[in-house]
């Protein structure tokens, strides 16, 4: 490329009039080896913008998130689900019916239960009372054994 | 959608968004998270995609206001310094393929352009886009977008001649 279009070209850069294509030209120009000593402080910027271009992300972006939520969302409903469930089962038992027969049958069961057990608790006293007097008796031979000792220490 | 169709939406510019995000950011870690940021938005809004006109200029869009906004909680929250205390990390794969240092200033000269000076250097010179879609994406008309891209490269030329000839480097 000869210089005086160089020259032009970069007079219009400066005036942000170049278009694309011709910026390309320049930075073609400017990527070479050796330029013109006038123009050598172009060369810098151009290859600058050259080098920044290849720069690049590469870091992973983690797009799976949407997916989370929505198992987040199914999990919820689940929750509620089962809450709902052990409510209704909560409300509705002690609301069962009480069956007015069955309760006087128990009732007479339980009375007639009391009533053998009174029996059985005073069988149960008059044992304890017999007992006891077994035991004094007991107690008496106790000292019986002692005096007879005590004779015949003497001896 | 799925992932397969996104993704070959997404792919052909989300090295331009991350690189946006950069120029703007400065920090390759914060470009990433911004990147990242900006293609989950997209993600979640899957289903609209096919209503935008141009999803790549919406993105770039959106990749602008996301970091202004970074930078304007940054701010605000006074953190200035640590911003400026952003520093690339990666240099150096850069550092590998620039062999010459000037190459390293001119980045450093951008960096001290203006916001917008930034944008539309990045948008033109590095991603070659049309002034047009350059107006769409910046919310800017044609005329500015020329003017700004313009004061942005002389600027640029004549920081670079200024460190030329002092030497300083």
């Amino acid at each position: 490329m000869v210089l005086n279009d160089i020259e032009k070209l970069i007079e219009k850069y400066e005036n942000g009039e170049t278009t694309l294509k011709e910026e390309e030209q320049l930075k073609d120009y400017f990527s070479q080896e050796t330029v013109d000593p006038h123009l050598e402080v172009y060369k810098p910027m151009f290859q600058y913008f050259l080098v920044t271009k290849k720069e690049q992300f590469t870091k992973d972006v983690p797009l799976k998130t949407k997916n989370t939520y929505a198992l987040y969302r199914w999990i919820s409903v689940a929750a509620v689900a089962v809450l709902m469930f052990g409510l209704y089962f909560q409300n509705t038992r002690p609301s069962d019916e009480i069956d007015p027969v069955l309760a006087q049958q128990t009732m007479e069961a339980l009375n007639l239960l009391s009533t053998n057990f009174n029996k059985g608790t005073s069988s149960v006293n008059l044992l304890s009372t017999n007992f006891n007097k077994g035991a004094e008796n007991i107690a008496y031979v106790g000292t019986f054994g002692e005096t007879t000792n005590k004779i015949f220490k003497n001896n | 959608m799925n992932q397969a169709e996104f993704l070959s939406i997404v792919v052909p510019f989300k090295d331009k968004i991350f690189r946006l995000a950069k120029r703007l950011l400065v920090s390759t870690e914060e470009a990433e998270d911004a990147t990242q940021e900006m293609l989950l938005k997209l993600w979640k809004n899957k289903e609209q995609i096919q209503n935008y006109k141009n999803v790549e200029a919406f993105s770039m869009t959106m990749t602008k206001n996301f970091c202004l906004d970074k930078l304007k909680s940054k701010h605000a929250q006074n953190l200035k310094i640590v911003h400026s205390n952003y520093k690339d990390e990666n240099t150096s794969l850069q550092k590998q393929v620039e062999l010459n240092d000037s190459i390293d200033w001119v980045g450093r000269i951008i960096e001290d352009l203006p916001q917008q000076q930034k944008m539309v250097i990045q948008l033109r010179d590095i991603e070659q886009y049309d002034l047009d879609e350059i107006a769409e994406m910046l919310e800017m008309n044609n005329t500015a977008v020329r003017v700004t891209l313009s004061r942005a490269r002389k600027s640029i030329r004549e920081q670079l001649t200024n460190t030329h000839s002092y030497g300083v480097k």
